[in-house]
């Protein structure tokens, strides 16, 4: 069973995570692990598991299990092993607030609001949507315009279908399995319309999800205007041009009752700027340590409050550390601060953690801003003298690039700033 | 999938979208038109393409996930998945058949659900635990 | 059912004249075609209550904006809807525009509006950081404030109710007329009869006058559209911000909104009919070209919410306030900008007119002009959340998280009238943060529908037509669209 009640709310306890999504609970397995006596996990949700509940469909657990789950197999095994570690997990609870203290404002259904103190903090409230407005498509507001997500939650949780015929905007992984799952419900869907030259999802989605339903895919095409007082009546669809403007002499009207947006999620931030952690404007989470503690002591964060994962198994690998951490911070045995700070050089949007120890074994995270075949991935001093280099198959901004930093590669590095680029191949070794 | 007609006597050309990785490589067979057998494959930049466009010729399997009905649960919908892939072709009509289908919580995770009569090797079961509310 | 007196129009007019006849022994009913009151241009403006200085003294708006605005602390108090006096800044960019200010100084000494005096350059930088440094001298106003309309539209009707309103909401009036010096009025499900009938429909006005034999004037829709913005841009701007209006255009403002967020707009289109409210490219760019001038730290990234509302624009551009041809019915039309500013007003008007027309008033000694405080739990200090949280378990569930409302908010909103996902946005903030909506739906959904023994598919956004989802039943689809009883709703009557 997924849903816990702790048997009593501790007034104090050595690690607070707040959400219990793979991030959540991984991290809590991971402080207990190493010396955390009493951890607690808050899930504002009916049940701890996050967003992988309504991720019905399969494709879970590769590298962390070594088989391919659905989405809520996957939240299973997690919630079972934070069970067996004597950890509490609260569901239907929010965390309000933390302050300075570490005393965190917790609203549950049992006891109401209530303070309890912190040792150390692990933040894992996941991400939200981008929403409509965040691309201000002009026209009508009317009822049927849907965030990709929310009608997954509704289609999947409660069995409420957003509409007979749709418009899917967006051609991340989210949009391309609503796809199909709105396919098999019996609505009919119109179209996937994706801004950019490319696809934003895995291949394997665009051939199981449209292809296999004969959904079309309209590249650089985008929606730009919704029309329909009270609901939903149709949307005006154009290509882009060069500069990406939409050229309106070659729109065209596709009638629908329903919109679903899926332009991508953002880091659910909120309770980290009331706590005005320092923040990265490209992955618009927290900066963080390779210990993935933030800008104040003894806070930590992992998961997609961080930056936005693709896979869920490495979100549980995060999680691992910097619920390690945060275990370690509360023993007093956390290792020395990093020495090295890592800056996104070309073609790398970001990379997390924001810095690193000579001393210790990394797995560094970053994200292409374009698609590239057969390229370099090297780390450079800021004056550009190379220190390490890899080849890559290719890079493709919707896939995460894992870096293994191990200190011998670093052996002969001796500053505080270490560049991170993704090159073609030709123009390797400049 | 894109069909086209090359040799107009005995072979098939399809064209196929490799899963295998971001590369996305455009894989084609050509295949017998009468027993269907890929005589070869074109387009891959590793044998993990090739593999895949044989077997998507040849067997195109997927696996269903898809929900069905859930009384007195924690949720409406109880979440299920075939046990294993199915051949891709079945899949619209198992999902349409599951929606009319009702359980009543608790649902034990794996539990089987629905077994399919005609098909033997259909097996769908609950891919979660389903507590009552 | 006779009435003494039949509003139509349930927007920030029609329910400030409902709650002003309430205080007198008199049978009052208001007729709204939309499921909740407010869902007309009350709930899509730029909730400013003018500082009274802009309206030339000589016309009716310019004698009922300045009115209207010294009524808005004290029903503010009584009714708990927010409101606060920020004060505005009208600014000149150029010496050319200085004639502008004069007329503005002029405005005031006239109507005798306190405090509102010249500042130039230096106290500008210093009071409004933000602001563009081409600005060179402003008008400002401590007179000017701003407000959330639809609650003050949800409290003066919830009030009026109190006091023994009829409201019915989902009644659309189609036709009325004269039968033995009484008034019929037709909807489609209820037929009603009053002595006196107010006309306050709005865009609307002109075709219920039209209906009446009473139509002497049009209405053209004129719209603005409003970018709401991020919260991170709080507290950029403190006062509202208005530029010179130029020949072009009317004028884009800045205006720090009553719940801390800042909004940009309106713009001033004539409306391609009288449901065009979509919003635009051209718009939005107008709008944020405008605003870069004034405060170059707004941009087009920071928008989270977009809407367009529709001014009601008579024909003569002023207020139509007052009786008609016909007798006993009474026009509270063309009530465009500042309309919600001199709503009061207009509804002490429209007191004056009735009683000059022949109705007579008398005081009740019972009416009751306050209203019960909703709870903002977001507002309320640790220690009064512990405490209510512990005496009320309502106040234990986050149903919003950009906003942090709570079930016990959503609750209230909709035991006093809160119909629809709309109007839980509206009384409660709940799906007005950035994620508009992404959360909270699905709550405010089944909060609706137990709340309102209905399934969740019979919920919508704003009423008819507007559905949200449907349920499979076992192969039968069930639709929300086909529930008419959920599309109507009588309140109050008995005082
Ligand atoms: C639609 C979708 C499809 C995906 N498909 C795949 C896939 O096929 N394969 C794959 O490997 N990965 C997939 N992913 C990615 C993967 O599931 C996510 O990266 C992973 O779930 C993120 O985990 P998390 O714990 O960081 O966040 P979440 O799972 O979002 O969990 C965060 C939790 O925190 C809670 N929370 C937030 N704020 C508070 C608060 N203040 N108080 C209390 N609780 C709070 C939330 O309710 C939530 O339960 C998908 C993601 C989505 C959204
Ligand atoms: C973009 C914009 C910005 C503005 N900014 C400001 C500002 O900052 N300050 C200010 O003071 N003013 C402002 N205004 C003006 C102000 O919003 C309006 O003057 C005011 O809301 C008008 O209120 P109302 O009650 O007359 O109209 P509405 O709110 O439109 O109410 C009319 C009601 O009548 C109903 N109705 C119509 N026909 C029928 C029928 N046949 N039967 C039953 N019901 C019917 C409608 O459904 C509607 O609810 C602005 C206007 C716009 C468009
Ligand atoms: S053939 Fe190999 S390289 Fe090409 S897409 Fe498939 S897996 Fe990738």
């Amino acid at each position: 069973m997924i849903t816990a009640a702790p048997r009593h709310l501790r007034a104090s306890y050595d690690v607070v995570i707040v959400g219990g999504g793979p991030a959540g609970l991984e991290a809590a397995v991971a402080a207990r692990d190493n010396g955390a006596a009493h951890v607690l996990v808050v899930d504002r949700d009916q049940e701890a598991g996050g967003i992988l509940l309504q991720c019905i469909h399969s494709g879970f657990g590769l590298h962390r299990f070594g088989e391919e789950l659905t989405g809520p197999e996957y939240a299973q095994r997690v919630v079972a092993s934070t069970l067996e570690h004597d950890i509490d997990v609260i569901a239907d609870a929010y965390v309000l607030d933390i302050d300075e203290r570490r005393r965190v404002k917790l609203m549950t259904t049992q006891a109401g609001v209530s303070l309890v103190e912190a040792r150390a903090v692990v933040l894992a409230m996941g991400a939200r949507e981008r929403t409509r407005a965040a691309i201000r498509i002009p026209g009508t507001r009317p009822a049927g315009i849907f965030t990709a997500g929310l009608a997954q939650r509704l289609v999947n949780l409660y069995g409420l279908l957003p509409g007979r015929r749709a418009v899917i905007l967006g051609s991340g992984d989210i949009g391309l399995i609503m796809a199909r799952r709105l396919t098999l419900e019996g609505i009919e869907v119109a179209g996937v319309f994706e801004i950019m030259p490319y696809a934003n999802g895995l291949n394997r989605n665009i051939v199981q999800c449209l292809h296999d339903f004969d959904i079309p895919l309209h590249l650089s095409t985008t929606v730009v205007e919704i029309r329909g007082q009270n609901r939903v009546e149709g949307v005006t669809v154009a290509p882009l041009d060069e500069t990406l403007q939409p050229r309106l002499d070659r729109a065209w009207d596709i009638p629908c009752d329903t919109l679903l947006v899926s332009i991508g999620l953002i880091p659910e931030n909120e309770l980290s700027q009331q706590m005005r952690l320092r923040f990265d404007s490209a992955t618009r989470g927290p900066v963080v340590s390779s210990a993935m503690e933030c800008s104040r002591d003894g806070i930590f964060a992992c998961g997609n409050v961080v930056h936005i994962h693709d896979l869920v198994d490495f979100v549980s690998a995060e999680a691992m550390v910097a619920g390690r951490s945060a275990g370690q911070y509360v023993a007093g045995t956390l290792p020395r601060p990093d020495n090295v700070q890592l800056q996104p050089g070309a073609n790398v949007a970001y990379c997390v953690p924001h810095t690193i120890s000579t001393e210790r074994e990394h797995t560094v995270y970053l994200r292409a801003r374009k698609p590239l075949d057969a390229c370099t991935l090297q780390l450079t001093e800021p004056d550009g003298t190379p220190v390490y280099a890899r080849k890559l198959r290719y890079v493709f901004p919707a896939e995460m690039v894992n870096l293994k930093l191990r200190p011998a590669i670093l052996q002969n590095f001796h500053g505080s700033i270490l560049r991170v680029n993704i090159v073609e191949r030709a123009t390797e070794g400049e | 999938m894109s069909v086209e007609e090359k040799h107009a006597t005995d072979l098939i050309t399809v064209g196929y979208l490799c899963i295998g990785c971001p590369l996305g490589c455009r894989l084609e067979v050509d295949a017998d038109t009468i027993t269907n057998a890929v005589v070869e494959v074109r387009g891959y930049s590793c044998r993990r393409g090739k593999d895949y466009a044989i077997q998507e010729h040849t067997a195109p399997m997927r696996l269903v996930t898809t929900t069905v009905a859930v009384d007195a649960g924690l949720w409406a919908r109880l979440p299920v998945r075939s046990r294993t892939p199915v051949p891709k072709d079945k899949v619209k009509a198992i999902c349409k058949h599951l929606r009319s289908i009702r359980v009543t919580a608790p649902v034990a995770s794996g539990a089987i659900i629905w077994v399919d009569d005609r098909e033997p090797g259909i097996e769908i079961v609950a891919s979660r635990a389903m507590p009552a509310r | 059912m006779l009435y003494d007196v039949l509003i139509i129009g349930g927007g920030i007019v029609g329910c400030a004249i409902a709650r002003e006849l309430t205080r007198y022994r008199l049978r009052v009913a208001l007729c709204e075609k939309e499921r909740e009151v407010g869902f007309g241009t009350t709930k899509a403006n730029s909730g400013i209550i003018h500082g009274g200085h802009h309206a030339a003294p000589g016309t009716l708006k310019g004698r009922l904006e300045w009115a209207g605005n010294q009524r808005w602390d004290r029903l503010a108090a009584e009714l708990g809807f927010g409101f606060r006096r920020v004060g505005e800044l009208t600014v000149a960019r150029s010496a050319a525009e200085f004639p502008t200010l004069d007329k503005l100084l002029h405005h005031a000494t006239v109507k005798r509006i306190p405090g509102v005096e010249r500042w130039e350059a230096e106290r500008i930088r210093r009071e409004e950081p933000a602001l563009s440094p081409t600005v060179l001298a402003a008008v400002y106003a401590p007179t000017t404030g701003v407000v959330n309309p639809y609650e003050a539209c949800y409290g003066l009707a919830e009030s009026a109710v109190r006091n023994g309103l009829d409201l019915l909401t989902g009644f659309p009036v189609e036709r009325l007329h004269q039968e033995d010096g009484l008034w019929v009025v037709l909807t489609p499900t209820v037929v009603l009869q009053a002595r006196f009938v107010i006309n306050a429909a709005g865009i609307d006005a002109d075709r219920v006058a039209a209906s009446a034999l009473a139509g002497n004037f049009d209405i053209r829709p004129r719209k603005g559209e409003e970018y709401l913005l991020d919260k991170r841009l709080q507290g950029l701007v403190k006062r509202v911000i208005f530029p010179c209006p130029t020949a072009v255009s009317k004028g884009i403002l800045v205006i720090p909104t009553f719940d801390g967020t800042i909004m940009v707009g309106p713009t001033a289109e004539e409306a391609g009919d009288r449901t065009d409210l979509t919003t635009s490219t051209p718009g939005a760019r107008a709008v944020f070209d405008a605003v870069r001038d004034l405060v170059p730290g707004i941009s087009e990234k920071d928008v989270i919410a977009q809407f367009a509302g529709l001014r009601a624009v008579a024909t003569g551009e002023d207020f139509i306030i007052g009786p008609t041809s016909r007798r006993g019915f009474i026009n509270a039309a063309g009530i465009q900008s500042p309309g919600l500013t001199a709503a009061p007003a207009i509804a002490e008007l429209v007191v004056d007119v009735l009683r000059d027309e022949g109705l007579t008033l008398v005081e009740r000694d019972d009416f009751m002009p306050a209203l019960p405080r909703p709870v903002h739990f977001a507002a309320l200090s640790t220690m009064e959340q512990i405490a209510l949280s512990l005496r009320d378990p309502r106040y234990r569930r986050i149903v919003c998280r950009c906003e942090y409302v709570t079930e016990g908010e959503v609750l209230d909103a909709i035991a006093r009238g809160a119909a629809t996902l709309d109007g839980i946005k509206f009384r409660t903030r709940a799906g007005m943060g950035r994620c508009q909506g992404g959360f909270c739906t699905v709550r405010c959904m089944e909060l609706l529908a137990r709340s309102r023994g209905m399934d969740m598919a019979s919920v919508t956004k704003r009423g008819r037509g507007s559905w949200l989802v449907y349920e499979r039943n076992g192969g039968t689809l069930r639709s929300s669209d086909s529930a008419p009883e959920d599309e109507q709703e009588r309140m109050g009557g008995e005082a």
